[in-house]
């Protein structure tokens, strides 16, 4: 189209960039586009998770399929292997004996389920109220959902230690009020991680909510209630499941990484709750085992493969719908 | 119907916004808390903001930060950019299905995961941890916010400039930087300032891909923070905290103002139709 097009324009400009030398420039170039991101990926998001699958099961290792050719297996890695090859068969038994692991895995996934749940009492009205909202306000609220997102999540979770602590804040106000007569213990249990969890990804679920519900037809309800539908049931009827992408959308990103959550469980969650992220955490850095940090890695990705590829597909329908 | 707000509608809102920004108020009032018992109110004082300037681990780590932040934000935001124009402009070539996979499965990973398998490769290659290594790192995670964001940008662009650039005799490379970097540039500076953010709050990542030699202000700032709350740390936060709000809200006011410009030039180039 271009060559075309190229002889009807007579400017020496363009001519000067359009000889055969310029379309096989522009042809490297676009190839690149996608040729640049796409190794950067594969070498560094794909490939380490082979090396911890190698790491964590010696058997596949061997018989890796040589997809990254980047590497050289050989050279650098030699007396490492060896010594993991040695250890790792035992890694996965190892996390199956140990009920630590297990109870780890399941209290991630349920403390990352409950705070999903949570996160979506306190975000549906948020968002339902934002989309009703005058448009000309929208755009500030919608900021000023976003804006916690900018600030630091450390300091976001930081910043609950002093409210929650038994001589913290929350406590103070509760027994100046007069609500309580002794200090409520928050700090260092299940209940501080909801807290954590719900107010660190909070926008990640207003956001796809209020997507969904600024979109939606609000006349519809309307019609049912002049129809007779009494309020409540016209929005388990009609609103709930219009908005169930947003719904869907919203509880994945916020389920996801919570159950593999490290700062929030360390910081809040105190010594004696368990939680996957943590024990990968610990062993890790405390234990210096790589091996079943390894393994523990590998099994918290199955775990969690199955919700991602939920998600990469909700992603990819809307992108569609957009088209 | 939209416009009006029933009781219950403003009590979620009022009360979602409350549950979102109080503790960051506290957090930036209690910096300024003269007592070194956090949370007994001792009367207003400077005084810890005055004590980092002498805490110089935490200098050195805000530089090392700054530092990374800015060049793997830099290099991220030319890479997401690429991601997302291959997202979008090519929607066959083989593989896309796997690329677009390891676009999205960043935003969602957890982040000791990322930071294990990076750590893992780091060494199965015999590279030194250290500066490079984070920003390695940091460059991976962050390079799919920028793709996604410019992604939203490029879906609603309209392709027709760029075909008339083309048929005009712009090479493909040419209407890029005349005609496509332009319009998408607001959401491009807002991918570079949410991989800046990103990179600046990390935690989890750095401290798998760091080495001793670099230590960045999350790690040093949890370090501390495992130890109690301390006003001087309220202090620090408050800063970082000064610092972003301000970047972001410097960002949206330009764009808006962009956007209300654009409109004007739209509008008067119908009115001159």
């Amino acid at each position: 189209m271009s060559q075309a097009s190229a002889v009807t324009r007579p400017a020496s400009e363009a001519s000067a960039s359009h000889g055969p030398g310029g379309t096989v420039l522009s042809a490297i170039l676009s190839r690149l586009v996608i040729v640049v991101p796409y190794l950067w990926l594969l070498v560094f998001f794909l490939a380490p998770f082979a090396i911890v699958f190698k790491i964590s099961l010696s058997e596949t290792a061997i018989s890796m399929p040589p997809y990254f050719p980047v590497f050289s297996w050989e050279d650098g890695l030699s007396g490492f292997w060896e010594n993991v090859k040695e250890l790792s068969f035992a890694n996965y038994l190892w996390l199956v004996d140990d009920p630590l692991y297990f109870n780890a895995y399941i209290s991630s996934v349920v403390i990352a389920a409950i705070s999903t749940f949570l996160a979506l009492l306190v975000g549906y009205p948020m968002a339902y109220a934002m989309a009703r909202a005058p448009s000309s306000i929208r755009m500030v609220l919608l900021m000023l959902v976003i804006l916690p997102f900018w600030t630091s999540f450390l300091i976001r979770v930081y910043a609950w230690i002093g409210i929650l602590k038994p001589e913290g804040l929350l406590n103070q106000f509760l027994m100046w009020a007069g609500v309580i007569d002794s200090p409520l213990q928050i700090m260092n249990t299940h209940t501080a991680i909801y807290i954590g969890i719900v107010y660190s990804y909070l926008p990640f679920m207003v956001l796809p909510l209020y997507a969904t519900l600024e979109k939606m037809d609000f006349s519809l309800i309307e019609a049912a209630q002049d129809l007779g539908c009494p309020p409540i049931s016209a929005f388990w009827k009609i609103t709930f499941p219009l908005s169930l992408p947003g719904v869907v959308a919203g509880c994945l990103l916020v389920f996801i990484p919570a159950v593999g959550e490290f700062v929030i469980p360390d910081l809040l969650g105190g010594s004696q709750t368990l939680m996957i992220g943590k024990t990968l955490w610990n062993e890790f850095f405390g234990n210096r085992d790589w091996p079943v940090a390894s393994a523990v890695a590998v099994v918290l990705l199955l775990i969690l493969v199955v919700p991602m590829m939920f998600f990469q597909r909700a992603q990819a329908r809307s992108q569609e719908q957009e088209r | 119907m939209q416009g009006k707000l029933s009781r219950f509608n403003i009590t979620a809102l009022v009360l979602g916004f409350a549950f979102l920004y109080l503790p960051i108020v506290l957090l930036v009032i209690y910096s300024f808390n003269d007592s070194k018992l956090v949370t007994v109110w001792g009367g207003f004082s400077t005084r810890w903001y005055a004590s980092l300037l002498s805490n110089h681990l935490l200098l050195d780590a805000a530089w090392v930060t700054a530092r990374v932040a800015f060049i793997s934000a830099t290099v991220a935001t030319v890479l997401g950019t690429l991601a997302a124009l291959a997202l979008v402009r090519y929607t066959r070539f083989r593989g896309r299905f796997l690329f677009s996979g390891m676009v999205f499965a960043p935003l969602v990973m957890p982040e000791v995961i990322t930071g294990l398998s990076l750590l893992l490769l780091f060494v199965a290659v015999g590279l030194d941890r250290g500066f490079l290594t984070i920003v390695l790192a940091h460059i991976t995670f962050t390079m799919c916010f920028v793709a996604v964001v410019v992604q939203s940008r490029l879906m609603s662009f309209d392709r027709s400039l760029e075909e008339a650039a083309m048929d005009l005799g712009a090479t493909p490379f040419r209407t890029f930087i005349h005609v496509t970097l332009p319009v998408i540039l607001p959401a491009v500076v807002s991918g570079w300032m949410l991989a800046f953010t990103l990179s600046l709050d990390d935690l989890v990542i750095a401290s798998f891909t760091s080495g001793p030699g670099a230590t960045t202000l999350p790690m040093r700032i949890y370090s501390q923070v495992r130890l109690g709350v301390t006003p001087e740390i309220n202090a620090v936060c408050t800063l970082l905290i000064g610092v972003v709000t301000i970047g972001v809200l410097a960002a949206a006011i330009v764009n808006k103002r962009r956007d209300i410009q654009r409109q004007r030039d739209e509008q008067a180039a119908a009115q001159a139709n």
